[in-house]
């Protein structure tokens, strides 16, 4: 595993780090819960196809505090856009987990041209009365791992800090990225994206780990139902919720497959 | 000094295997434990000790907010300071607050608290907490990302609702009024004093110093927890070049008098280790929602230069594991103050001198405290504690006290005679 290409975009006054790597036609990524405080294999196995292209969002790792000036949903909305378009994703494919892939789909949904093929892992913005997805931000600080991941090491390897580091600003930076889906998600979720569903075009890829223990597998179907375009739902074995850090090379394949 | 008495409403039957058999005492303690017909004696007795507080020569009553909550059970704490300014006639009444950000708009309580500062003819204490992480964010609903913001907004609403005498338009961040003008206003002017319950972080005590607001520390965990918080506030008015009144401070403890310490042992430890032990059993998943504690907090909680109550999720489940929940350390750790009249007196004077608090809020009744010991122990603190404490800080001027209508200005209450019992 080798360190991508690192720049910066501007937005709002604050910086958002841009990740790039590989070689061949883009592909975003909008990462997902906690965001990506490190480079994970995942994005090694879709730089060995494509130029993958990872721009963090306002709030999470990367993105500095830009969240603090976002206070409704178009805030948000305008802002992943803009950082699509600066990072040089506009028109290009777009994958996207968790709280990254609600954003995503927003995207393909207002700006339809922004998006070729779209690739969603568990996305946020639904929420079913009879099937809650799990509340994220009220969790003991030992029962989150294994809610994000079916292997809670994959989290906890993301979020370890880096030996010899020994900063305050690195558990900060963690909190901050939480906080920043809350800014967006709090408390259930929902931005009502259903309502946006049907203006996607783009054919979509929907991915699920089968062991998603924050977002239930039933709302697949919804964003299936809701989506315009062509849509396709595969169920990843031996993966939760963040399942591109379960089953890195089983979820590239999938991403790369449908994005060829 | 002022000594104040303060009422949390706590549910007095909660079974005694709770901590063992339910997650939380808070945000979703389960409906089948509420009894409302038992509730409806545990409020009308807890009314009756705050007015009994009020006769026996109290300084104020407070009352304070809480949501979901099995040990306060006061979701909207103006209904009942409503109450009490109609049956009481000189004790100022500090509602201990209303948490700003909660109230769309937040001129809804601008309104309220001028009702209550009329109906008392100007006896209102106006607190305005941020609200706990469990009312705010889960029993409410509240996005921990933008609770702060929402909180200062709103605060700066209501102050200019209450000061600005015509009518404007509010073009906030987050609030929006074309016409605010409310109805009535407050008998105090400018207006009520405006006291701020704090966790111990650095940007609340800045700001309670620039507005000139009364910074409280509110923590069931006593002086000796408290002492560092204190320090902190005090160590930052230097900095910033303000004096060491004591009244610019508020403090809570808990405190349980009898003629001797062994007695007070004895009769408070029961509602001691109810409250500490059920009560206080929260569930830590509650306790931290993200951006809840500023950057600035959390880095300095981390640091551990500053003891921070509202640091961070980590912090809170050790504070709740670590908390004493037997008599014996209760007492060790400072938690509850016990002893005889002239024991207690001395303990506070010490702790007001050390922490240099001039309001003190005191709770007299705690846990499943009963009535008859609620009033025994409220009115020997009364007798035999309150005098000795009278003269503490008289060399200073309590800028942030309520300043109600002359006596003789004010209505005269009419003694209350059931119709019913006086028909029989």
């Amino acid at each position: 595993m080798t360190e991508p290409e690192t720049s910066t975009v501007e937005l709002n006054g604050f910086s958002c780090r841009v990740w790039k790597k590989g070689s061949g036609p883009k592909l975003g990524f909008l990462a997902g819960f906690g965001g990506l405080p490190r480079w994970i294999p995942f994005l090694d196995a879709l730089a060995r196809e494509r130029t993958v292209i990872v721009p963090s969002l306002p709030g999470f790792p990367g993105g500095e505090r830009g969240h603090s000036v976002l206070d409704n949903h178009l805030d948000w909305v305008l802002a992943a856009h803009r950082i699509v378009q600066l990072a040089g994703l506009d028109g290009a494919d777009l994958a996207g987990s968790s709280v990254g892939g609600s954003l995503a789909a927003e995207i393909a949904a207002i700006w339809p041209a922004s998006v070729r093929r779209l690739a969603l892992i568990a996305p946020f913005g639904l929420f079913d009365e009879e099937n809650p997805a799990t509340d994220p931000w009220a969790q003991r600080a030992a029962d989150l791992p294994g809610l994000l991941c079916a292997d809670p090491a994959r989290w906890e390897a993301l979020k370890t800090e880096p030996e010899g580091q020994n900063s305050p600003e690195w558990p900060i930076e963690q909190t901050r990225a939480a906080e920043a889906a809350a800014r967006i998600f709090w408390p259930l979720g929902n931005t009502k994206l259903e309502k946006r569903l049907p203006l996607i075009a783009a054919p979509t890829l929907l991915l699920w780990g089968e062991q998603d223990r924050i977002m239930p597998k039933s709302y697949a179907d919804r964003f299936a139902k809701g989506i315009a375009g062509n849509s396709e739902i595969q169920v990843i074995p031996g993966a939760g919720h963040l399942a591109e850090l379960d089953q890195p090379d089983a979820v590239a394949a999938a991403i790369l497959a449908w994005t060829n | 000094m002022k000594l104040m008495w303060f009422h949390l409403m706590p549910y007095t039957e909660l079974p005694d295997d709770f901590r063992e058999k339910h997650p939380s005492v808070w945000v979703d303690i389960h409906s089948s434990l509420f009894d409302p017909r038992r509730a409806h004696h545990m409020y009308n007795d807890f009314m009756d000790e705050l007015e009994y507080a009020a006769e026996c020569g109290f300084d104020a009553v407070c009352v304070n907010e809480h949501h979901s909550n099995g040990y306060g059970l006061m979701p909207s704490p103006n209904l009942i300071a409503s109450s009490l300014a109609r049956r009481t006639t000189d004790t100022a009444i500090c509602v201990m607050g209303n948490s700003l950000a909660l109230y769309n708009p937040p001129t809804r309580v601008a309104e309220e608290f001028a009702m209550i500062d009329v109906i008392s003819g100007g006896r209102l204490i106006a607190g305005f907490p941020v609200g706990s992480p469990m009312d705010t964010c889960y029993a409410y609903g509240q996005n921990p990302s933008l609770l702060r913001e929402r909180y200062l907004e709103a605060h700066d609403l209501v102050v200019k609702a209450w000061t600005e005498p015509d009518t404007f338009a509010f073009n906030g961040r987050y609030n929006q009024q074309r016409y605010v003008n409310i109805w009535p206003r407050p008998v105090q002017k400018p207006r009520p004093p405006i006291w701020i319950p704090g966790g111990g972080s650095i940007e609340t005590w800045r700001w309670c110093a620039q507005m000139d607001h009364v910074y409280c520390y509110l923590s069931y965990y006593g002086y000796k927890a408290g002492q560092a918080t204190m320090d902190g506030f005090w160590a930052e008015m230097d900095r910033l070049g303000k004096d060491r009144n004591p009244y610019h401070a508020g403090f809570l403890q808990f405190v349980g008098v009898a003629e001797t310490r062994e007695e007070a042992y004895k009769l408070y430890r029961d509602p001691a280790e109810y409250f500490y032990g059920r009560c206080l059993h929260i569930d830590p998943r509650f306790a931290g929602p993200p951006g809840y504690a500023s950057e600035e907090t959390q880095r300095r909680g981390i640091q551990g230069q500053v003891q921070q109550a509202a640091a961070n999720t980590q912090r809170y489940e050790t504070k709740f594991q670590m908390l004493a929940r037997e008599m014996d350390a209760i007492v060790d750790k400072g938690y509850v103050i016990i002893g005889s009249p002239d024991e207690v007196a001395d303990q506070i004077k010490t702790v007001a001198k050390s922490l240099n608090i001039g309001h003190l809020m005191m709770l007299l009744q705690f846990g499943n405290m009963s009535k008859d010991l609620a009033k025994y122990n409220t009115g020997l603190f009364a007798e035999k504690v309150l005098p000795q404490l009278r003269d503490v800080f008289s060399e200073w001027e309590d800028r942030w006290w309520p300043q109600p209508m002359q006596r003789a200005e004010r209505a005269v209450l009419p003694s209350f005679e059931p119709r019913a019992l006086a028909a029989e």
